[in-house]
C-alpha cells in the first residue's frame, strides 16, 4: 500500500490497465522473479496517477491552510478592537459595549458565562447520556440496539434554532413551576437566590436545552467505546459471578474510562460554541453571576452575545465581536485539543507496550459521520463482533 | 447463589429447596413492577388531584426504581439489588432522551403544519402598510429562505465535497502507513469538527470585509462558512468508509498491475461510493440548519436574491431566528413564519436522512471487510 506496486513491467502494465478482469493468465508471469536481475521493474508513474497524488495532496493540505485562515483573519479583524481605547472611542463607548474600559473587560463575563453554562449543561447531560450510552451497548435487547442508537443520534440531525424554538415555547414555560419550587425552598444556596423569574427565561432553560443538544454526541462517542471492550474481559467477570453492574464496573469502566472522559470533554466543546438555544432562550446581562433562574441577572455567553449584537454592532464593535469570537475558538480548540490528546496518552494500556487493544483514536464525534456509519454498516459491525465472540 | 454453604457436610432437613431457583425474583418481575409502579404512581397524583403525563412519568419511575431494590434486596441480595436498579436508571436515561426529540418534533409540526401552504413557499414575506387603519402586516412566506438555504448549501457541498473526499482518499491510500502530513491532517480535522459554528462565520464575516469592505456580506460568504464546518465531517465520514474496503480488493487490482490511480477510481471509489454518498448526504443535512455562521456571514432580508456573490440572503434557518428574535410589527405573522421555516427545514433534513438511509440500504456495500 505505501508504494506503487513493483515488479510489473510496462508492457503488462498496459494490458493489465486495459483488461483487469481477464487479463490474469497473460499477467501471472509478471509476477515471477524476473531472471535474478537485481533491480525491480517498477510500474511506469503516468500523468493520471501524478496529478492524481498532487490533488488529493492538496486536498490534505488545504486543510491546513483553512485551520490557519480561520486563526489569521480573525486575529486580524479583531486586533484593532483589542487595541482600542474603549473608554474613548467614539465606535465603542455607545450601545452595548459602552461602559467597558478594555476588550478584556468586555470578554471577561462572556468567557464566565460560557464556562459556567457549559458546565450546568455537562452537568445535566453528561450523565444521562453515559447511561443511555451503557443502556444502548449493554442492556438494551440487541436487535433493538441499533434503532435505539440510531433514535439518540436523531437528536444530533435536529438544527440548533429547532431546540431554541422549542426551548422558548415548550421548555421555557414547562419549567416555571420546578423554578419558583426551588427558589422558594432552596433559595439559600446561590445558584437559587435572587428574584424568580417570571418568564423562564433563565440559565437554568438554557442549560437544559444545551445539555439535551450534547446528549447525542457523549452518548455515540461512549457508545462506541463500551462496545470496544475486550470481549474476553467481559466474559471473565461474568463467569466469576459478576452480576451485569459488576461487570461493567470491573471491565467496561477501566477500559473506557479516558474515552468517556474525552467524550464528556467533546460535549463540553460543543456546549461551549452552541449559539442558538441560549440566544433564544436566556435573558442575559453581561455579568458574573452564578444564579440561574432570575430573569435578568443571567450571565451571557460568548456565542449568544454574538449572535445578538452583530446585526446592530458599529464597525468597530463588530470587530470586538470577532475578538470575543476568537477567545471562544481559542478556548474550544483547547478543550478538543485535551479531549484528543486524554484518550492517547492515558488510554487503556497506554502505559503497555504489550497492549493488543486500545482506543488508537476517538469515533468520530460529529453526528453526520456517526449516523453515516451507523446507517451503512453499524449493524454489520456488531453482528461480526459477536460472531467472533462466540465462536 | 443462597444454597447455604454451611449444609455441605451435614444432611438437609425438611423441604428441600430448588437451589437453581431458590433466591430469585419470578422471571417477568421487572414488568410487574412496572406496571405496578405505573398503577401506584397515577393513584397516588389521582388522590392528591395532579394527574398529569410528566407527573405520572417521573413518580412511576421512582416507585419503580425504590419498588425494585427492595424487593430485589429482600428476597435476592444486595449486589442483585444493585444491579437491577442500575438497569432501571439507564433504561429511564434512555427514554428521558427520547421526551425531547419526540416533543421537539411534535411542537415543530404542531404549530408549523398551520403555516405551511403553497402561498407560504412560493412568495416572500410581504409587509403591507393600510394608510386607514395605520396598521403594517405582513404576508409571510419563506421562498426567500428556501432559495437561500438551497444556494448557500449547495455552494457549500460544491466546494466541501471534492475536498473532503481528496482527503480522504489521501489519508487512507496515499499515507496509510501514517506519515507526518496525515497525522497533523488527521489531528486537524478532528479539532476542525470542534470549531463552533459562530466561529466559522465569524471567519467568513472576517475574511470577505478584509476584501470586500466592512459591510461585505453574501451568500457566498456564508458558503465559505459552511465550508469551514463541512469539510471535516465529509473527511471523517469518507475516511471510515474508504477504510472499510478490504485489502484484499486493492490487492488484487495491484497484482494486475493496475495503475494507483485507476485502482482508487474504478475499485475503491465503486466499493465506497453508498458509504460516501451517504456520509455526503448527512454532512449536507448537517449544514443545511446552520443558523449563526449564515447569519453572521449572509445577514438576512425579506427579499428573494438570487445572486450568490451580492447582497444579505437568509436561508430557512435564519428566518427561524429573525422571526423570533428580530420580528416585524405584525408579531403573530412573524412568530408563525418562524414556526414555518423551522418546519421546512425539518422536513428537508428528514428528506436528507431518508435519503441518506435509503442510499446505504439500496446500494448496500459489497466487498467491505
Amino acid at each position: 500500500m505505501s508504494e506503487t506496486p513493483a515488479v510489473v513491467s510496462e508492457s503488462r502494465d498496459e494490458v493489465a490497465n486495459d483488461q483487469t478482469k481477464k487479463s490474469s493468465t497473460t499477467t501471472h508471469r509478471s509476477g515471477a522473479p524476473l531472471g535474478g536481475s537485481a533491480r525491480p521493474v517498477r510500474a511506469k508513474s503516468r500523468p493520471a496517477d501524478r496529478i492524481f497524488l498532487g490533488l488529493s495532496t492538496g486536498a490534505a493540505v488545504s486543510i491546513m491552510v483553512i485551520l490557519a485562515g480561520v486563526a489569521l483573519f480573525l486575529i486580524v479583524q479583531a486586533a484593532p478592537a483589542i487595541a482600542a481605547n474603549w473608554a474613548t472611542n467614539p465606535g465603542l463607548n455607545v450601545g452595548a459595549t459602552a461602559h467597558h474600559n478594555t476588550f478584556w473587560g468586555y470578554v471577561a463575563p462572556l468567557v464566565w458565562g460560557t464556562i459556567f453554562v457549559s458546565a450546568i449543561a455537562l452537568i445535566l447531560g453528561a450523565p444521562v447520556a453515559i447511561g443511555i450510552a451503557l443502556f444502548i451497548s449493554h442492556y438494551s435487547p440487541r436487535r433493538l440496539a441499533g434503532v435505539l442508537g440510531y433514535l439518540v443520534d436523531l437528536l444530533a440531525a435536529v438544527p440548533s434554532i429547532v431546540f431554541g424554538l422549542w426551548g422558548v415555547f415548550v421548555i421555557r414555560p414547562f419549567l416555571l413551576p420546578l423554578t419558583v419550587w426551588l427558589n422558594h425552598n432552596l433559595g439559600w444556596i446561590p445558584f437559587f437566590s435572587g428574584q424568580a423569574s417570571t418568564t423562564g427565561s433563565t440559565v437554568l432553560a438554557g442549560g437544559i436545552v444545551l445539555a439535551v443538544m450534547i446528549l447525542p454526541i457523549i452518548t455515540s462517542i461512549s457508545r462506541e467505546i463500551f462496545l470496544q471492550t475486550p470481549r474476553l474481559n467481559e466474559e471473565a467477570a461474568l463467569a466469576m459471578g459478576a452480576t451485569k453492574w459488576e461487570m461493567i464496573r470491573l471491565a467496561v469502566f477501566p477500559y473506557a474510562r479516558s474515552g468517556v472522559v474525552s467524550a464528556t470533554l467533546l460535549g463540553l466543546g460543543r456546549a461551549l460554541g452552541e449559539t442558538m438555544a441560549f440566544a433564544l432562550i436566556v435573558s442575559p446581562s453581561l455579568i458574573f453571576s452564578l444564579k440561574i433562574l432570575t430573569d435578568g441577572q443571567n450571565s451571557q455567553t460568548v456565542a449568544a452575545n454574538i449572535v445578538l449584537n452583530f446585526p446592530e454592532g458599529t464597525t468597530l464593535q463588530r470587530q470586538a465581536l470577532i475578538g470575543t469570537g476568537l477567545i471562544l475558538f481559542v478556548i474550544s480548540l483547547a478543550v478538543n485539543l485535551v479531549a484528543r490528546v486524554i484518550v492517547t496518552r492515558t488510554g487503556p494500556d497506554a502505559k503497555s507496550r504489550k497492549a493488543k487493544k486500545r482506543i488508537e483514536q476517538l469515533p468520530p464525534s460529529d453526528p453526520a459521520s456517526v449516523l453515516a456509519i451507523d446507517d451503512v454498516l453499524a449493524g454489520e459491525r456488531r453482528a461480526k463482533k459477536d460472531g467472533t465472540a462466540r465462536a | 447463589m443462597s444454597a447455604p454453604s454451611a449444609t455441605r457436610s451435614s444432611v438437609p432437613r425438611g423441604p428441600i429447596v430448588n437451589s437453581l431457583k431458590a433466591g430469585q425474583l419470578p422471571r417477568f418481575i421487572e414488568l410487574y413492577t412496572v406496571i405496578g409502579s405505573l398503577a401506584l404512581s397515577a393513584g397516588i397524583l389521582a388522590l392528591i388531584g395532579r394527574l398529569n403525563v410528566v407527573g405520572e412519568a417521573v413518580v412511576s419511575a421512582i416507585v419503580y426504581l425504590v419498588v425494585i431494590g427492595a424487593m430485589s434486596s429482600l428476597v435476592e441480595n444486595r449486589r442483585k439489588a444493585t444491579d437491577r436498579v442500575v438497569r432501571g436508571l439507564v433504561t429511564v436515561a434512555f427514554l428521558l432522551a427520547m421526551v425531547p426529540l419526540v416533543s421537539t418534533l411534535a411542537t415543530v409540526v404542531v404549530r408549523g403544519i398551520g403555516e405551511v401552504d403553497w402561498a407560504f413557499i412560493s412568495t416572500t414575506t410581504a409587509h403591507v402598510f393600510n394608510p386607514k387603519t395605520l396598521v403594517v402586516s405582513t404576508s409571510t412566506g419563506a421562498l426567500q429562505g428556501i432559495v437561500g438555504t438551497l444556494i448557500i448549501t449547495g455552494i457549500a457541498a460544491l466546494i466541501s465535497i471534492p475536498i473532503g473526499i481528496l482527503t480522504a482518499i489521501y489519508l487512507v491510500e496515499y499515507a496509510a502507513g501514517g506519515n507526518w502530513l496525515s497525522r497533523t491532517v488527521t489531528f486537524l480535522v478532528d479539532v476542525m469538527t470542534g470549531i463552533p459554528s459562530i466561529v466559522a462565520g465569524l471567519f467568513a464575516f472576517a475574511l470577505f470585509s478584509l476584501l470586500f469592505g466592512p459591510k461585505a456580506v453574501s451568500g457566498f460568504s456564508a458558503s465559505i462558512a459552511l465550508c469551514v464546518l463541512m469539510i471535516p465531517i465529509v473527511v471523517r465520514s469518507s475516511e471510515e468508509m474508504l477504510k472499510l474496503v478490504s485489502l484484499e480488493l486493492r490487492e488484487a487490482s495491484y497484482a494486475l498491475g493496475v495503475s494507483k490511480f485507476s485502482t482508487i477510481t474504478k475499485i475503491v471509489l465503486p466499493t465506497a461510493i453508498a458509504g460516501l454518498v451517504t456520509g455526503v448526504t448527512l454532512a449536507i443535512a448537517r449544514v443545511i440548519g446552520e443558523t449563526a455562521p449564515i447569519f453572521i456571514a449572509a445577514s438576512f432580508t425579506d427579499n428573494l436574491n438570487t445572486n450568490a456573490f451580492f447582497g444579505a440572503m437568509s436561508s430557512l434557518a435564519t428566518m427561524a431566528l429573525t422571526g423570533y428574535k428580530f420580528p416585524s410589527t405584525d408579531l403573530q405573522a412573524s412568530i408563525g413564519s418562524a414556526w414555518g421555516a423551522a418546519l421546512l427545514l425539518i422536513i428537508l433534513v428528514v428528506i436528507l436522512n431518508l435519503i441518506a438511509r435509503i442510499v446505504a440500504r439500496v446500494f448496500a456495500p459489497k466487498g467491505f471487510r
